[in-house]
């Protein structure tokens, strides 16, 4: 038996090594090693994206085919790296604040990374499974971290239920796919499809269990109902993670199965992707207005963003696949921004989660509601900060495509959703504050705002090498 | 140097514009002063040049519009007719400026008033210096604007913001019939720039084109519809209700923009397009009649006015209705040469006016004064200086003032027109002449003469105006003597033809005012007699025997109160344009846009938004098992929606 070639997984295996070692430190090292802990997985997060970045940039596939590094998957999991690496240094100081500071949290976190570059990775059906799962199970661990309190409790069974019955609906679709198509690869069912040959409804119908068991995990409606809940129970941190780094990855996995197997069924997947993008675009924009906490306003918010990759998605062109993978580099800034800003929501040392709570915050926090302002209008998608080309990019490849329709109602509900954005910045603006919010807020946090912040404000400048590199990444993946 | 004589006023504008705060009052004081008067100082060295050493020049400043057959840019043509007007919009807006130096060291928002009125000189100059249709469009309603904005410079009285809206207004209808000719001349000739116009002028002569429903002559068209903005600015009867009203801006606005400068656009517009007009002759006939009726119908209502600004507003009216018959019977030269002079003696009325308003704490009213001949000697004597060249007091032949001059060559050219509208036109201009001497004496009297009729505290404070507003004053009285007497011969004389080069342009048929030379004895003789007449009616009904204008008011009540009244024109128009329009604007309001627009569109969305909203929230229930069942029906659904889609 020989060794397959390892040096297409090395970002991973590192990830994988460096996430067991530093569970030895925080073993051995026992309590109050979760500092070093955390900055050491930060640290190995970002090396992980640096081998991301130094890989060799054309394709390879190992593993027998299980495994494969393309230009698509390093811009991904650059992505999902950042995410991880940023809510990891927002949460440190939280953490301690609220006692919850245990060093399994940013083990596990590296742990849910790992699983998340396997999603990105994935070239067969199986390693999909594999990688939702690792990455799954740690997510199941930090959903009710904060175990002593119910609410959090709450949050990691319902997710844990929900999250096993979507793993069911997946593994059910994929032996569907497996039974009449006799394969799991990726390039097998490439093939298989690639004729033009009408496919046989059994294939058709584990097509569709196996997009709504990824649906599950990017929260896109139907399969969202968990979202809010999970989103504000869950210790603040934690949804920060949640919103950032497993949705990046999950929509590169839904991007990937439904352009590479299922390539050729392209016409019969955009139905669904059509159908989910519109009721995603639309909830997230009413069912947010209604909400007073600002984590489930933002849990709706992130329902209504993923819409919106969605639409980019459904056009299944090029233009399409380049808009999702800018769209979701921008929303990962400004939603991990915005996370940012909730987390330093405190008053008098304890964390407040009302939207009321924003109330005068230009008064009393100026460069906090600035940054938060410019968060809000981005996702209103208010030119020219990053949220509107976004937008731009995803409606574009829409139009191209066609869709018309879509576009038009994606346009007019990013026109609702502008009313609870708008609401924030009017209260943080125009109100008296009630009761101050406590200060300084941290480095980890400034140091994250003001980073956010500015790509956020300065994207229109700095945006040629994503836009290339996007370009680039969806020509790897769609063109081949 | 022409580029610093039109942009320096702009420059000034900006800065005292936008860093009005930081540089102060004093500030904007000194930078729009020293930019107005060297561009004052810099016209006439160009007028010098221009006019004296005949060298008209053009400089294009850039491509403005390139689009197919449109090509417009920007430039300054600079000729004797520019060059008069860079010396007369230069030079009283320099007066002006300084003078209100004075009168308005009282308010509050000076840098603001200095910046506009920079501004209006540069829109002003632009429109004089254009050598095309479309940037002296440019410049045409950037006066408007300025206009606007000086009007309603005190904001906070309703009475200013509604004479603002009723000039910008009316000033619209005037606009958009010099758009449409605008387009006319470009139908017909395919170009807007001056040169090609004038040149291809007498091959389009007898050209027709379709206009409404009727095929008319192209040129008469076009010049009647520039004319209508020419009308819509000058005030010419049927648009010059917004004149008086604008009298609301502070009385230097009125000096510089209601007298001396803008209200004169339209009359230089017609003589810039003199080549046009001089194919039109059915154009100029209109010119001729709107111009004379106009000339009359101010004077009669000028004679009865008791505001003193209202009475000189009435008075301007009057002054530009001969500038237009002038322009009719095609003596542009004598139209322009009013124009100057005018603007020498009305402005230095206005700002004589402004003066007793200043004296007399903000009063206004004629009936309210009197008596302040002895306290303001010396605006007392300007304001004579200033009646007596409006008036036209001279002997022909000899010496006059400027007035005197200017309103003789016109007259004497309307009658040598020898046509029934010429006719028409001198006829009513003699009897305008005589209203003109008895309103102008009528409030003389009233003002300086008799006891005074305002309250003591009043009274007591009456002052004389500080020297930076009585300078101006004294400069532009030597103008409104001198100005006719010096330039007689260079405008309307026998050195007139080399003095104005290709400027204006007259069909050599049409040259009445050299006609104007070979009158017979008496017209000369008749404007001066009837306004002579008219000053010794004015003194013996004002100052002989006060009680006799009571008197005649009674006896004549209907004609006075016709007179009194505008002739009803603003009642006329409220009745018929006004009322209609708010009716309709208020319908559409309340029925169009409130009950139909507003319910189904924003209140009704926003009402569905809202309750969708909270049915989406009322989704949510927090039971697992209602979320795992929404999967599992997600997923049914979908492969429900993939069979029926497919």
């Amino acid at each position: 038996m020989t060794v397959p070639s390892l040096l297409p997984a090395l970002p991973e295996i590192f990830l994988a090594c460096s996430a067991m070692a530093l569970l030895m430190v925080g073993v051995f090292r026992g309590e109050g090693s979760t500092r070093l802990v955390s900055v050491l997985s930060v640290v190995a997060l970002l090396v992980t994206a640096a081998l991301v970045l130094g890989a060799g940039s054309e394709r390879t596939v190992t593993f027998n085919g299980q495994f494969v590094a393309d230009r698509f998957s390093a811009f991904m999991k650059v992505l999902v790296l950042i995410g991880s690496a940023l809510s990891l240094i927002v949460a440190m100081d939280h953490l301690e604040r609220e006692q919850i500071d245990r060093f399994e949290y940013p083990v596990l976190i590296l742990f849910a990374t790992l699983g998340m570059l396997m999603m990105v990775s994935a070239n067969d059906l199986v390693a999909v499974y594999v990688g939702l799962e690792t990455q799954s199970l740690a997510l199941y661990v930090l959903a009710a971290f904060r175990r002593d309190h119910a609410r959090s409790s709450e949050a990691g069974l319902k997710y844990f239920v929900l999250g096993a019955l979507s793993s069911g609906i997946l593994l059910y679709g994929m032996s569907l796919v497996y039974g009449f198509a006799g394969t799991t690869s990726f390039d097998g069912l490439a093939r298989l499809f690639g004729h033009g040959s009408v496919p046989s409804v059994g294939l058709v119908v584990g097509l569709v269990f196996v997009a709504a068991g990824i649906a599950f995990k990017i929260s896109a409606v139907p399969f969202h109902m968990w979202t809010p809940d999970v989103y504000e129970g869950a210790p603040t941190p934690v949804t920060t993670f949640f919103a950032a780094a497993p949705k990046i990855a999950a929509v590169a996995l839904f991007i990937r199965v439904l352009t590479e197997p299922f390539g050729g069924l392209a016409h019969q997947w955009q139905q669904i992707v059509w159908v989910t993008a519109l009721g995603s675009m639309l909830l997230g924009a009413f069912a947010a207005i209604g909400q007073t906490n600002i984590k489930r306003l933002m849990a709706y918010s992130s329902i209504g963003n993923v819409g919106y990759a969605l639409v980019g998605l459904a056009a299944g062109n090029e233009n399409g696949v380049q808009g999702v993978m800018i769209y979701m580099a921008v929303y990962l800034f400004m939603t991990v921004g915005s996370f940012t800003i909730v987390l330093c929501m405190q008053k008098d040392g304890r964390s407040v989660e009302d939207i009321a709570d924003l109330k005068g915050l230009s008064r009393t926090h100026p460069l906090l509601a600035l940054a938060m302002a410019v968060f809000m209008f981005s996702m209103a998608g208010i030119p020219p900060l990053a949220g509107f080309f976004s937008k731009l990019y995803v409606f574009l490849g829409a139009i191209e495509a066609g869709l018309y329709v879509l576009a038009v109602l994606g346009v007019l509900s990013s026109v609702v959703s502008a009313f609870y954005y708008l609401r924030i910045v009017k209260l943080m603006y125009f109100d008296e504050p009630v009761v101050a919010l406590d200060r300084p807020i941290g480095m980890g946090a400034t140091a994250v705002l003001a980073g956010t912040t500015l790509f956020t404000l300065l994207f229109i400048v700095f945006q040629t090498p994503i836009v290339a590199g996007a370009a680039t990444a969806a020509t790897s993946l769609l063109a081949r | 140097m022409e580029i610093a004589a039109v942009f320096l006023p702009l420059a000034a504008a900006f800065i005292a514009g936008f860093f009005g705060r930081i540089i102060g009052d004093r500030g904007a004081h000194v930078v729009t002063c020293t930019a107005v008067v060297v561009a004052a100082l810099i016209s006439c060295v160009l007028f010098w040049q221009v006019a004296f050493l005949h060298q008209p020049r053009t400089i294009e400043l850039f491509t403005w519009i390139d689009s197919g057959a449109l090509e417009v840019s920007w430039a300054l043509r600079v000729d004797t007719l520019t060059a008069i007007m860079l010396v007369v919009v230069n030079g009283v807006s320099a007066m002006v400026h300084l003078y209100s130096i004075g009168y308005m060291h009282h308010d509050r928002h000076q840098p603001r008033f200095f910046a506009y009125l920079s501004l209006f000189t540069f829109f002003m100059l632009m429109l004089v210096t254009s050598d095309n249709l479309v940037q002296m469009y440019f410049g045409w309603e950037g006066v408007g604007v300025a206009s606007y904005l000086l009007i309603n410079f005190w904001y906070e009285k309703p009475s200013a913001n509604n004479a603002a809206m009723k000039a910008f207004l009316v000033n619209r209808v005037g606009d958009f019939g010099f758009a449409l000719g605008i387009f006319a001349v470009f139908l017909i000739f395919g170009s807007v720039e001056f040169d090609t116009i004038f040149a291809a002028a007498p091959a389009q002569a007898q050209t027709t084109i379709s206009f409404l429903w009727f095929e008319g002559h192209a040129l008469t068209i076009a010049c009647l519809l520039l004319f209508m903005g020419a009308m819509g600015k000058s005030a010419q009867l049927g648009l010059h209700t917004w004149l008086p009203d604008a009298m609301e801006g502070p009385t230097p606005v009125s000096a510089l923009i209601h007298a001396a400068t803008m209200v004169t656009a339209g009359v230089f517009m017609v003589a810039r397009l003199s080549p046009i007009f001089e194919y039109a002759p059915t154009a100029l006939m209109v010119v001729t009649v709107v111009g004379a009726l106009t000339a009359f119908v101010a004077a009669t209502i000028g004679f009865t006015q008791f505001d003193i600004k209202r009475v000189i507003a009435y008075s301007t009216m009057s002054q530009l209705g001969y500038m237009f018959f002038a322009l009719g019977v095609s003596a542009y030269s004598a139209a322009i040469f009013h124009l100057m002079t005018h603007a020498f003696f009305k402005a230095l009325l206005f700002l004589g006016a402004g003066s007793v308003i200043h004296a007399m704490s903000d009063e206004q009213d004629m009936r309210r004064m009197g008596g302040l001949a002895d306290k303001i000697k010396v605006t007392y004597w300007m304001m004579w200086i200033g009646s007596l060249a409006l008036a036209g007091i001279g002997i022909p032949g000899v010496i006059g003032f400027a007035g005197f001059y200017s309103k003789d060559i016109i007259l004497e050219a309307a009658y040598a027109d020898h046509t029934w509208f010429g006719m028409l036109a001198f006829w009513l201009g003699i009897v305008a002449a005589f209203l003109t001497a008895f309103y102008s004496w009528r409030l003389l009297i009233m003002t300086f003469n008799g006891a005074p009729r305002a309250d003591a505290k009043t009274v007591a404070h009456v002052h004389e105006s500080p020297w930076i507003m009585l300078g101006p004053l004294v400069v532009l009285a030597v103008g409104s003597v001198l100005a006719g007497a010096v330039f007689y011969g260079s405008f309307v004389g026998h050195h007139s033809h080399e003095f104005w080069g290709k400027a204006i342009f007259v069909l050599p048929e049409n040259d009445t005012v050299e006609a104007a030379h070979h009158v017979p004895f008496w017209v000369p003789w008749a404007p001066l007699v009837v306004a002579l007449s008219g000053i010794g009616t004015a003194y013996w009904m004002y100052q002989i025997r006060p009680e006799m204008p009571a008197r005649i008011q009674a006896q004549f009540a209907p004609l006075h109160a016709f007179f009194y009244n505008r002739w009803y024109f603003d009642q006329l128009y409220d009745a018929v344009f006004v009322r209609p329009a708010r009716w309709l604007g208020f319908e559409l309001w309340k029925k169009g846009d409130g009950a139909v627009i507003d319910a189904f569109g924003p209140d009704g969305l926003a009402a569905l938004t809202r309750e969708a909203a909270a049915r989406s929230v009322r989704l949510q229930t927090g039971y697992v098992y209602h979320y795992a069942f929404a999967m599992v029906l997600g997923v049914v659904a979908l492969i429900a929606w993939f069979w029926l889609a497919n």
